[in-house]
């Protein structure tokens, strides 16, 4: 595996607070088209990974490129996201005061610019694509509801489609699953399968049986570095990765 | 495409207020100065200088809200903005005085002859002209909010720490004005003013047409306001508002956006601050008081924020409270105006307009229109 393959290449990336690492050398790559789960315990350096590659935190070393090419490291949020890069908060953000249409028409792969949105006038492109998302996220019959009204796991799935509406080359998902039933569950599982025939994915999650759901490669993040690698039922095998979990 | 753009920002029952306003423009002017004293129809100069006072306020009043009510920025310090706009028309009328003044010199101002300053300082030049101060009106506000909001939301700075920073700028603004040495005229300000264009500044036409101008200039903000919040923009800043890391996630550089609305915002609180000045005849540093700028929050808030209508109907509600108790029970005042505030963020967070939008309809079940309805839903943080 070459870095200029890869879509997403973190190298030896070191993040500390206060002293504390929170990431300690994570080395990580994610392939074209790949879906990656990332599993580990509380505070193994999980969200902080993703702040680091969707900008929100720069690491203090290591090398972080996006697409073999883009160093995340020297670009912001706003930059991050235009490059292709989607990224899920744990608790699900939507624009509450926003209808569903209004939330995905935001979301829209668009010129992002302060005068281009000022003078930005409905196209019937635009209509079709919406159509298109509210069908893959089940929300039709919600479009023109206020994004509060929704359910915590039709907003899990709005904000979703909000990803995809802006068609990132990466998309990064973290806890999708959290607070939802049993059902909404393996619908998410279902819906994000879906999704990674067209987009690479990094999902980060707790629950196993979601992850296991999900049936990709698990990498186990521990104490901010990769403590195992590879297909669930081995890492879960992996005497580390038990003792990690389960404690001594 | 500015005027398409304008038109496509209105439904049609918008329009009504903006019509509503010139026609009430034109109106009450005529009936100060066409009919006789003796009718009953008659309305008093005194009504005409308050209408067109409360025409400003209400400018200046929908000014905040298009930053605090759409984009989430409690802007503390809204105040600074009317004042300089303010200040600039006082600098031209000033100029007007010309050898009138009581030193009547007719270089310079009286305060400066006073001061035994020898000449006009650099930075009074050209306003002598209306085609040079007119342009200053936007121009100095607006370049004011460019800086402030260029550093604050660079840096993040958000919420209350926003509001104290908005809050700083215009005490900061205040001393320094009071200062004599920065040529404005110190705590006096500058008043005495002769004409405007030529015009007596005291006479009932100019007076009458002061009025229509401030009608008009709140006409046009609505308009300009109400193009803007039902743009795809307006949806971005309501965005910002409910959930900003979501819209920075999603590529927006919020920044931008919030620097575009309070440089708009400035800019029409710049034009209500110099409208205000010829009517009241009096531009001081205590216009940059604090005070002043949460007294506009609370026109807003009272009216209801995150609606266009509201700080137009909160800004004549309470400055007629103002002028009726700062009259009738003065010591009262300060006291019905907290209490109004608390009464407002405790019983009424979306305001009178709130208030109205969420009663019942028996008959008619369409919702009400996006302008004058408030967004439903209470902004809260992202994450």
């Amino acid at each position: 595996m070459t870095v200029a393959q890869s879509v997403l290449y973190l190298d030896g990336v070191t993040v500390s607070f206060d002293g504390f690492k929170a990431l300690n050398q994570l080395s990580l790559v994610i392939d074209p088209g790949e879906m990656r789960a990332i599993i580990g315990p509380n505070g193994a350096g999980k969200t902080t990974m993703m702040d680091v590659v969707t900008g929100k935190t720069r690491p203090d070393q290591g090398r972080v490129l996006f697409d073999g090419a883009a160093d995340l490291t020297k670009l912001d949020e706003a930059d991050i996201a235009q490059l292709g890069i989607g990224r899920k908060f744990q608790k699900p953000t939507v624009f509450e005061g926003h209808t569903v249409a209004d939330n995905l028409l935001l979301a829209l792969k668009n010129r992002r610019g302060v005068l281009r949105t000022l003078f930005a006038r409905p196209t019937a492109e635009e209509s079709r694509r919406l159509e298109q998302l509210l069908e893959t996220i089940r929300l039709t019959a919600q479009r023109d509801l206020p994004a509060a009204r929704l359910s915590h796991g039709q907003k899990q799935w709005l904000e979703i489609g909000m990803l995809l509406a802006s068609d990132p080359k990466l998309l990064l998902v973290d806890e999708p699953a959290a607070g939802m039933t049993d059902a909404e569950t393996a619908a998410t599982a279902a819906l994000l399968k879906e999704i990674s025939k067209t987009h690479s994915v990094v999902v980060v999650e707790h629950d196993m049986a979601f992850v296991r759901e999900l049936d990709v490669k698990v990498t186990v993040l521990h104490e901010g570095a990769v403590l195992a690698e590879g297909p669930l039922d081995q890492v879960s095998a992996d005497p580390r990765v038990i003792e990690v979990y389960l404690g001594r | 495409m500015i005027a398409s753009f304008l038109l496509g920002g209105l439904d049609r029952r918008a329009w009504i207020f903006p019509a509503l306003l010139l026609a009430l423009g034109i109106l009450l002017p005529l009936l100060n100065l066409a009919i006789p004293q003796s009718n009953p129809l008659h309305v008093s100069t005194y009504v005409i200088s308050l209408a067109g006072k409360y025409l400003c306020c209400a400018l200046l009043a929908l000014a905040v809200d298009l930053v605090w009510g759409y984009c989430g920025i409690l802007s503390l310090g809204h105040g600074a903005f009317f004042a300089l706009g303010g200040y600039v028309m006082g600098m031209h009328l000033m100029r007007q005085i010309g050898s009138r003044s009581v030193y009547g010199n007719s270089e310079l101002p009286d305060f400066m002859v006073f001061l035994n300053w020898p000449e006009l300082p650099w930075y009074w030049y050209g306003f002598d002209k209306f085609w040079f101060a007119a342009p200053m009106i936007l121009i100095v506000p607006g370049t004011l909010a460019l800086l402030v909001g260029w550093f604050a939301f660079r840096s993040r700075v958000t919420g209350v720490y926003l509001s104290i920073i908005t809050q700083a700028m215009t005490f900061a603004l205040m001393l320094a004005f009071f200062r004599n040495d920065m040529g404005f005229g110190g705590n006096n300000g500058m008043t005495d003013f002769k004409d405007i264009l030529g015009f007596n500044i005291q006479a009932g036409g100019t007076r009458g047409v002061l009025l229509f101008a401030s009608a008009l200039a709140l006409a046009l903000g609505f308009v300009i306001a109400s193009a803007v919040v039902n743009s795809r923009l307006g949806k971005v800043l309501i965005a910002v508002r409910d959930a900003e890391s979501r819209a920075r996630f999603l590529g927006y550089r919020v920044e931008h956006y919030k620097l575009f609305v309070f440089v708009l915002s400035a800019c029409m609180a710049g034009i209500a601050g110099a409208l205000y000045v010829p009517q009241v005849g009096i531009i001081n540093p205590g216009e940059f008081a604090p005070a002043n700028s949460i007294e506009v929050v609370i026109w807003v808030a009272v009216g209801g924020r995150g609606t266009l209508i509201g700080p137009v109907v909160g800004a004549f509600l309470v400055n007629f409270g103002k002028t009726y108790l700062t009259g009738a029970i003065p010591e009262v005042w300060l006291f019905a105006l907290g209490g109004l505030f608390i009464a407002v963020t405790l019983f009424l967070p979306k305001g009178i307009v709130g208030l109205v939008a969420s009663l019942p309809r028996p008959r008619r079940r369409t919702a009400p229109a996006a302008v004058i309805a408030p967004t439903a839903i209470e902004p809260r943080p992202a994450e």
